[in-house]
């Protein structure tokens, strides 16, 4: 597993460059282009673990539609033309930044907690186990009630967002 | 071959050097293919809007003019290129790319021909079957719209960005349609990859062209497939991305020579790709009958004949859709936008539900003459229950 291990690295490295250019660009747009970076990385990460469905979910769904919708809304709302340095930042900058480091913290000792010993074995199982036949039906059987709850979640933040964008 | 790289993402396994290199042929094929087949297209397009406007169309470079998207390309090569003084030069300089090279990649996907043998080594006449197989088509669909958007913002220019914000609505609008329109033949086929659909349409006889291939028992998503597939590449009647009179030019108009090129490539290389995926979901792929006096196992009918039913079924879905840029008036926007959010996209997901409940009723052995026309009648309903919510322009005037 040297090779993975080395791919990981790379992709590890290349996902915290571009997360740092996200909060330390100074135009929209440009950060928006960074996260699109990370989210891509995610999903090499994804492929990696041979979770190849849930590699392009990602793509289609991050990439190709929250960060779209994400773009659309800066193009159509703040003056997209003209870069003010002192727009993107504020004084809480430093606050961000323990908070950052603390979450990051957390979830390292969690996950090492978690599958610290963990190991991978790589194989047809975990091609089948990452299968988009494998998830449909843990998403429809074993996981239908958590599956529509953030449904509908979601569906109260749709109708929430309609009724506090509407005038009447 | 098959799901190469998601077994195996490193290619530790038992991956020898004729794999490799039946891997690389087929990509350069590929990609080949796609930068011939968009200028004879380009050509052909030409010549034939020429011939039903009682025009000669190009005629010069070559025979029958045949050479004249290689000339208009190598004129575009050497052409000065200029940028505007406010544009973002390194987002400016990404975006084609963004938009050529997943127009390149959505062909992958497609099953060309059928399984063959090379080298002692069975392979698919394709570049990938991934398990995920359409959705990578969609996926790369996702990212082509970031070279229209970048390229429209980039520019640092008024006209641009209201063609890029014009061309992004009205591709993320159809490509929610396109993805319903395709779930009407998943659920049929039971799984997302290309092979695996195109081997569920396989030739047995005649009747085959209307039990097996998903044309006939998926109608309605191919009807709704193929109107998305015309909005989602910008083809006339819904080419209102380039709207010169109201928006001088489009998204690309600041950009000049090999720049601009490489828009209208990735244009022309999603029309083919979308008709490929068309030929592969709803018209069996290369599928077809063999040649009956040559032996089944000759290359005449394992190789030559799939690929040859394939490139006819994509010559006639490319001849309509030049048919259908030669008669139809470009569409108006606020109808092209009220057509998919208020029409496609409740029709494909009607047609998806209607098609899952017959397709659970047949294998449940249900009597399909009575759930089928409750089927229907569901969907009717839903429908108008939809559309009577749905608020007329002029109730639309009175809440403005």
């Amino acid at each position: 597993m040297w090779g993975q291990q080395v791919v990981f690295w790379l992709l590890a490295i290349a996902m915290g460059a571009a997360a740092i250019g996200v909060v330390r660009s100074r135009d929209v747009v440009h950060s928006v282009l960074f996260l699109v970076v990370v989210l891509a990385g995610a999903a090499a990460q994804y492929i990696l673990l041979a979770a190849e469905f849930v590699a392009w979910v990602q793509v289609l769904i991050y990439i190709g539609a929250v960060v779209v919708l994400f773009l659309f809304g800066v193009m159509l709302t703040r003056s997209p033309m003209g870069h003010d340095s002192n727009r993107l930042d504020n004084d809480q900058r430093w606050a961000a930044g323990v908070v950052a480091l603390l979450i990051f913290g957390v979830l390292t000792a969690l996950l090492v907690d978690a599958f610290g010993g963990q190991q991978i074995n790589f194989g047809p199982e975990l091609v089948a186990q990452g299968s988009p036949q494998a998830i449909g039906s843990d998403l429809f059987r074993t996981f239908i009630v958590p599956f529509e709850v953030v449904s509908m979640l979601l569906l109260a933040a749709l109708v929430g967002a309609v009724v506090m964008a509407r005038k009447d | 071959m098959i799901r190469l790289f998601a077994a195996d993402p490193l290619l530790t396994g038992d991956i020898d050097l004729t794999v490799l290199l039946i891997v690389i042929v087929k990509t350069l094929i590929i990609f080949v293919m796609l930068l011939v087949g968009v200028m004879l297209y380009i050509w052909a397009m030409r010549k034939v809007i020429a011939d039903m406007q009682n025009r000669i169309g190009p005629q010069k470079a070559g025979p029958f003019g045949i050479l004249q998207s290689l000339a208009d390309g190598v004129k575009l090569f050497f052409k000065e290129q200029s940028e505007p003084a406010g544009s973002d030069h390194r987002v400016y300089l990404l975006a084609p790319y963004l938009s050529i090279i997943p127009a390149f990649l959505a062909f992958a996907i497609v099953p060309i021909g059928g399984t063959v043998s090379i080298a002692g080594h069975m392979t698919e006449l394709q570049l990938a079957d991934p398990a995920i197989g359409v959705l990578f088509l969609l996926a790369m669909s996702g990212i082509g719209l970031y070279g229209m958007m970048l390229a429209g913002w980039s520019s640092g220019s008024k006209y641009p960005l209201i063609g890029s914000v014009r061309a992004s609505a009205q591709m993320l609008s159809y490509e929610a349609a396109l993805g319903l329109a395709i779930v009407g033949v998943l659920v049929h086929s039971g799984t997302l990859s290309t092979r695996a659909i195109v081997n569920q349409q396989a030739w047995t006889g005649a009747g085959s062209i209307f039990t097996d291939w998903y044309w006939l028992p998926a109608i309605g998503a191919f009807v709704i497939f193929l109107i998305a597939a015309l909005a989602e590449t910008n083809h006339p009647p819904f080419d209102l991305v380039e709207a010169e009179q109201e928006l001088t030019g489009g998204f690309n108009t600041e950009y000049t020579g090999i720049r601009f090129a490489l828009f209208y490539l990735a244009e022309f290389m999603n029309v083919i790709t979308m008709s490929a995926i068309a030929v592969t979901l709803f018209l069996g792929g290369p599928n077809g009958p063999g040649l009956g006096f040559v032996a089944s196992d000759s290359w005449i009918n394992t190789w030559f004949m799939p690929i040859f039913w394939f490139f006819l079924k994509l010559m006639v879905l490319l001849y309509a859709t030049v048919w259908v840029r030669a008669s139809l008036p470009r569409m108006r926007y606020d109808r092209l936008m009220d057509f998919s959010w208020k029409v496609l996209i409740e029709s494909a997901f009607l047609w998806a539900m209607a098609t899952g409940a017959i397709v659970v009723g047949r294998n449940e052995g249900w009597n399909l003459w009575i759930l089928t026309p409750a089927v229907a009648l569901g969907a009717f309903l839903i429908y108008f229950v939809l559309m009577a919510c749905v608020p007329s322009d002029k109730e639309l005037e009175e809440i403005r």
